[in-house]
């Protein structure tokens, strides 16, 4: 066989096993971390520091009894937790790790990866509806609202670095930072899409459709077993998504001095999934309302401003 | 090979677009039209029309459909419309415009296969920028009498949605 279809191959499954991995790790890593900007210990009975916690976690999952109440939509009540782990890890397929690295190589992948995040609503969504009941219903009501109105914003914010790179292919978004870092010029922006990325994977201060203390558990209530567990790889694996997209966007994604490519990549992106988890530890739960406030009526006007300002100055510049 | 994954992708879509019809369930019904759209942007990729095909997955298959679920979730029908649907689903109601829309459908194959306007093959393909710089210069007439439109909309849907105090006429800080 030719030699570069084992190339491609082993990028395909290196991202997918990595993604999928690191997303495991993650669940483990995000209660160390807690624990430590908390004060206390965290999860560190099984193996060295407890890194074995996710094994047993996940022996737990799949030995729970995986419960399907009667009265749910049961086709759309098994499909809903599928879809978000299927389009995250799709959305992995665009991402560039390093020169080398990388499943393909879209024109226009800052789209699909837009397309994605908002197939990953259906979840949320449906998940909610199908569990048929009054809790579950009302986060998959809340997850809709607030995906759909930070998806606004969250495309536009992206568009400051379009303009900047002249492309949405990720790619090239990357080498156009060689002169500097698109965190700088397009700092709004990235302040902005950090915000919507932090909403769409609905993590705290965003998580209202989970909400635990007035929906129990939002959407999810009914699930139990590996059904639960792909909801909560699947925000996982969000959070490594957008954190990644962030740094390839605005943090000059493989770029970097003396170490390889590859390493500097997963170092920024290290650092932001370190970054959710500490805003997970520090900021409080804003009320429904106040959330969707903010969304419309703050940073739906700060992005269009900062599309107009990156327009005008850019024009500017050319002449 | 192209032309196997367009006959597949186009039976997907007219399968599922078949079943928006036929399903008595309307959040079912709903998740076979987000199919036939995500069938629809595969094909639009397979002619060369990458920038078209993640705009119908992100604003029909990701946004438009999303706010029909939406509504369909909150009228929270249970068996009791689905027992309707089928009511509504007798053969008397649906051979009358089956007939008529079949005779539409022969016309139209008939005219696409004599003009020979399937066989013309893809003009490569169109990327973002071509996109942009047709929608701003040819088409910038609709694209501004679109933008009106919509804001005409906007205006409309907050003037109907505002929360007055029936005594005073004075407009409370929103929902």
């Amino acid at each position: 066989m030719n030699p570069s279809i084992w190339i491609t191959l082993l990028n395909i499954f290196g991202v997918l096993i990595a993604a999928v991995l690191l997303a495991a790790l993650l669940t483990w890593g995000e209660r160390r971390l807690l624990g430590f900007w908390q004060d206390r210990p965290g999860p560190n009975r099984v193996g060295p520091f407890g890194l074995f916690q996710v094994v047993a976690d996940m022996i737990k999952l799949f030995f729970k009894e995986d419960f399907v109440p009667r009265f749910a939509d049961i086709p759309v009540f098994v499909l809903a937790p599928t879809i978000v782990m299927a389009s995250m890890l799709l959305g992995f397929a665009v991402i560039p790790v390093s020169p080398m690295v990388g499943v393909i190589d879209l024109n226009v992948g800052l789209l699909f990866f837009l397309a994605m995040s908002s197939m990953a609503v259906y979840s949320v969504i449906l998940g909610g509806y199908a569990s048929n009941n009054k809790y579950a219903l009302l986060g998959g009501l809340r997850a809709a609202a607030q995906t759909v109105s930070y998806e606004v914003f969250m495309g536009i914010s992206l568009m400051g670095v379009v303009m900047l790179a002249g492309s949405f292919n990720l790619r090239e978004i990357v080498v156009a930072q060689q002169g500097g870092w698109f965190v700088l010029p397009q700092f709004a922006g990235f302040l902005i899409f950090l915000v919507a990325g932090i909403a769409e994977s609905h993590r705290l201060p965003f998580d209202l459709p989970e909400a635990e203390h007035e929906l129990t558990a939002g959407f999810h209530t009914e699930y139990s077993g590996m059904k639960f567990g792909m909801f909560f790889v699947g925000e996982y694996l969000s959070v490594i998504l957008v954190s990644s997209l962030i740094t390839t966007l605005f943090l000059g994604g493989w770029l970097g001095p003396w170490l390889p490519p590859a390493v500097w990549f997963a170092l920024k992106t290290g650092l932001l999934v370190a970054l959710f988890v500490l805003l997970r530890a520090a900021l409080p739960r804003p009320r429904y309302d106040q959330l969707m406030h903010f969304g419309w009526k703050v940073m739906l006007p700060l992005s269009l401003a900062n599309l107009l300002l990156t327009g005008g100055v850019l024009l500017w510049l050319q002449q | 090979m192209g032309t196997i994954s367009f006959y597949l992708t186009a039976t997907v879509a007219i399968l599922s677009t078949a079943m928006v019809i036929f399903n008595r369930n309307a959040v079912h019904a709903l998740l076979y039209l987000v199919v036939s759209l995500l069938a629809v942007a595969v094909i639009f990729y397979q002619y060369g029309a990458p920038f078209a095909a993640a705009l119908e997955v992100i604003v029909y298959a990701g946004a438009i459909m999303v706010l029909m679920v939406f509504v369909i979730m909150i009228l929270n029908q249970g068996a009791a419309a689905v027992e309707q649907e089928s009511r509504w689903l007798q053969p008397r109601s649906w051979t009358g415009p089956a007939i008529l829309s079949a005779v539409l459908l022969v016309q139209l194959v008939v005219l696409l296969g004599s003009d020979g306007a399937i066989t013309a093959g893809t003009p490569g393909t169109i990327g973002p920028r071509e996109v942009g710089i047709a929608l701003f210069s040819q088409y910038v007439l609709a694209v501004e009498l679109a933008s009106m439109l919509l804001l005409a909309g906007l205006v409309g849907a907050f003037h109907l949605a505002r929360q007055r105090h029936a005594d005073s006429g004075e407009v409370e800080g929103a929902d």
